[in-house]
């Protein structure tokens, strides 16, 4: 298993890695934890027999595909997305250009490229994306995970620090039209179709890094209190979302539901966190699969692609 | 473990929207936390403190004393004599108050600094942090007022938070606290409970407050009946300059004292002391005993033995040796590298500097940036309790070597700079 890396998500990783060695373990795997961030983890793959690697990385390197690249060429089989599809979909920029172009609803944004302010002076564009998408505004980096970076914008003079402390952690920034509406996270495991839908209301009102990571912070209805046909378009979307991305095994969208009940794709994930404050443990949950068959159901994805029989 | 209550009974299916309705409560105890402990969340300046604590990032966050100047040797064999002809003591309980001989040693310490003790005022705590938990447990009620500076002690602000106080936020320039300010506040009306400061060398701002300041604060907190807490980690690691004398020998009566060995000895061996007049100190006996029995006494022992021979004086000359050469490493290449609008001060003593860079910039985000170029700082916000200081960064000298602090500059450098271009592109 491989967790922890050189991201800011790094603890998280290595919490949700934590937990997953242990759900392994306790099934009978015989399952060892790396992390690539103290080297010598390639040579270490090579030389041993894995039969699977389960990845619990987060963030650049990690959720990107640099690392199932190398994944690739070690043939050593592993959990979840592919290595081109990781990097279109980890890339808010990218992922968002493509559901758009599926004509999965993703909310009106536009893209901001840190080359363009340096190099092309593009500051003045500011203005005509907040007449373009409307106030209020959300703001975040194109390559960054647990709302790291992210900021709600209301007032359009606070719009450029938005986009300065976005550039902070990637080298471009999504502003997007915020949505305002409940928000849900939509869960997959392979092809079982989707998990319940878990309902997000953070006590702070914004669902940012403390709220996602500080037990009791938020809380989680699993599932959510929405209509059915509502979460039915929901989770109708996710799936159409992780389609037309070309996810794998294991993923995670989170979803705005406007004032209509319309949904619409903020967020998607390649590698959804897995520790106790995690969406995807809980929706698993709420579909009466424990953590310990989560963690089993996702690696056996990575078995069968390696051809092994499985051995629990 | 990991419990996630409340989905009752609900059975493996697959028609998961027939699940039965649950709410998720990650955590059970959730409604049970005390108020004071609401401040208390995960954040990304520490996720990404996570990072930084990797070695090829210069870290110029935490200010770790360079304890690579201390003989392993020499401390081996205090360890062991203490072991061999004391272990009777070292090795079980103690007073509240602290092992007598180690107060001796400690008043003789401060007396280095001129400052004249009686041991018998004193009480031994793990480290001053533990001193500062005490302050707050004897003198705070939920709703007080309580003077600090502005930035204060990072350390200082969640001892002092957890028993709910309102902070009175007095200004720092490089005299240190601008003792006017409060003086305004009183006459304004303000009570504040006490006033605390770190005169020398403060932490995080670097400066050092002056003769006529500390004049002023003695008078104005005596005649207004406000006593003073005095953090003086740092006293002792002078670079150049002749000491000021401490508020404690300025005024013993209105002056609470708080000394420490971290910065002179070890931080391992969590030896800091308090001295107060005999009411404030029973209470804070009673206090510590109420929350720990008593200090370790091996590391009491220990530290005694230390400060005993005549070697730790020649550690404490190759500490300020070491500590002045890296900060005049700092300050040069803060001028070769920092942006011609950024501020600096230039502490003549202890482990940091503060930067006060242009409105526009967010040192908490910034910080994500910094250490994907492999460098680390702590950013301002940390040192308020309201969210100010965005704009500033401590950075410390302590722990890294000139080379390394040379380097973290040069990158944060180029950082700054970069980011001054974004933002002038972003601005028109």
């Amino acid at each position: 298993m491989l967790a922890g890396g050189r991201s800011p998500e790094r603890e998280v990783s290595l919490r949700s890695g934590h937990r997953v060695l242990t759900a392994l373990q306790a099934h009978g795997y015989e399952t060892t934890l790396l992390d690539p961030a103290e080297g010598g983890f390639v040579e270490i793959l090579s030389a041993a027999r894995v039969s699977a690697c389960y990845l619990v990385l987060h963030g650049k390197e990690g959720e990107d595909g640099t690392v199932q690249r190398l994944l690739e060429l070690l043939d050593v089989p592993y959990t979840g997305t592919p290595p081109l599809a990781c990097e279109l979909a980890f890339d808010k920029v990218l992922a968002k250009g493509i559901l758009n172009a599926a004509g999965v609803r993703t909310p009106p944004w536009a893209a901001i490229q840190e080359d363009a302010l340096r190099d092309l002076a593009a500051g003045p564009v500011l203005a005509r994306v907040v007449e373009r998408l409307g106030l209020p505004l959300v703001v975040k980096p194109s390559r960054a995970g647990s709302a790291m970076g992210l900021s709600f914008v209301e007032h359009e003079r606070d719009l450029p620090q938005a986009v300065m402390n976005a550039l902070s952690f990637s080298d471009a920034a999504v502003i997007e039209h915020k949505v305002d509406g409940p928000e849900v996270a939509a869960g997959m495991v392979g092809d079982s179709g989707p998990l319940p839908l878990v309902e997000i209301v953070p006590k702070s009102g914004v669902f940012d890094y403390a709220a996602r990571y500080t037990p009791g912070a938020t809380e989680y209805h699993a599932p959510a209190r929405i209509p059915p046909e509502v979460a039915a378009a929901c989770q109708t979307e996710a799936a159409r979302a992780f389609r037309a991305l070309g996810l794998r095994d294991v993923s995670r969208a989170d979803v705005m539901i406007d004032a209509d009940g319309c949904p619409w794709i903020v967020d998607v994930n390649v590698s959804p966190g897995m520790t106790d404050t995690s969406l995807l443990p809980m929706a698993a949950r709420a579909a009466g699969i424990g953590f310990e068959e989560l963690c089993d159901r996702i690696l056996r994805l990575a078995l069968e692609r390696g051809g092994e029989g499985i051995e629990a | 473990m990991y419990a996630l209550t409340g989905f009752g009974r609900s059975r493996p299916s697959g028609l998961y929207h027939r699940s039965p309705m649950a709410e998720f409560d990650v955590d059970p105890y959730a409604g049970l936390y005390a108020r004071r402990t609401s401040g208390m969340s995960a954040s990304e300046v520490r996720a990404l403190f996570a990072v930084a604590a990797r070695p090829d990032v210069v870290s110029l966050a935490g200010g770790m004393p360079y304890v690579q100047t201390l003989s392993t040797e020499h401390v081996i064999e205090v360890v062991e004599s203490v072991l061999a002809e004391r272990s009777d003591v070292a090795l079980q309980y103690g007073g509240g108050q602290g092992w007598a001989a180690l107060r001796d040693r400690l008043a003789a310490l401060m007396a280095e600094e001129g400052t004249q003790a009686d041991p018998e005022d004193m009480v031994v705590t793990t480290g001053a942090q533990q001193a500062l938990d005490l302050i707050g447990k004897v003198l705070i009620d939920p709703g007080d007022l309580v003077a600090i500076e502005a930035p204060a002690y990072v350390g200082a602000l969640s001892a002092f938070s957890a028993y709910e106080p309102r902070f009175l936020q007095i200004e720092l320039d490089d005299e240190g606290m601008i003792v006017d300010r409060l003086e305004e506040a009183l006459v304004r009306g303000e009570r504040p409970k006490f006033v605390y400061t770190v005169p020398n060398f403060h932490n995080p701002a670097g400066v050092t407050m002056s003769r006529a300041r500390r004049e002023h604060l003695i008078s104005l907190c005596r005649e207004a009946r406000i006593p003073i807490v005095e953090d003086n980690p740092y006293g002792l690691l002078r670079f150049e300059g002749a000491p000021e004398p401490t508020l404690r020998s300025m005024d013993p009566q209105n002056v609470v004292y708080l000394g420490t060995v971290s910065k002179v000895f070890a931080p391992g061996v969590r030896v800091g002391w308090a001295i107060a007049e005999p009411g404030v100190l029973q209470r804070l006996v009673l206090a510590k005993e109420a929350s720990d029995l008593c200090g370790s006494n091996l590391n009491m022992l220990v530290t005694e033995r230390y400060f005993a021979g005549e070697f730790w004086r020649r550690n404490l000359d190759r500490l300020v040796d070491t500590y002045r050469r890296r900060r005049d490493v700092m300050l040069s290449a803060l001028a070769e590298r920092f942006p011609a609008d950024a501020r600096w001060t230039h502490p003549s003593g202890g482990f940091y500097v503060w930067v006060t860079l242009p409105e526009y910039f967010d040192t908490p985000s910034l910080l994500a940036a910094a250490v994907e170029r492999r460098v680390a700082y702590v950013p301002g916000t940390a040192f308020y309790p309201d969210g100010r200081g965005s704009n500033s960064m401590r950075l410390a000298f302590s722990y890294p070597t000139e080379d390394r602090i040379e380097e973290g500059i040069r990158r944060l450098g180029e950082l700054l700079a970069d980011e001054q271009e974004l933002y002038r592109s972003l601005s028109g």
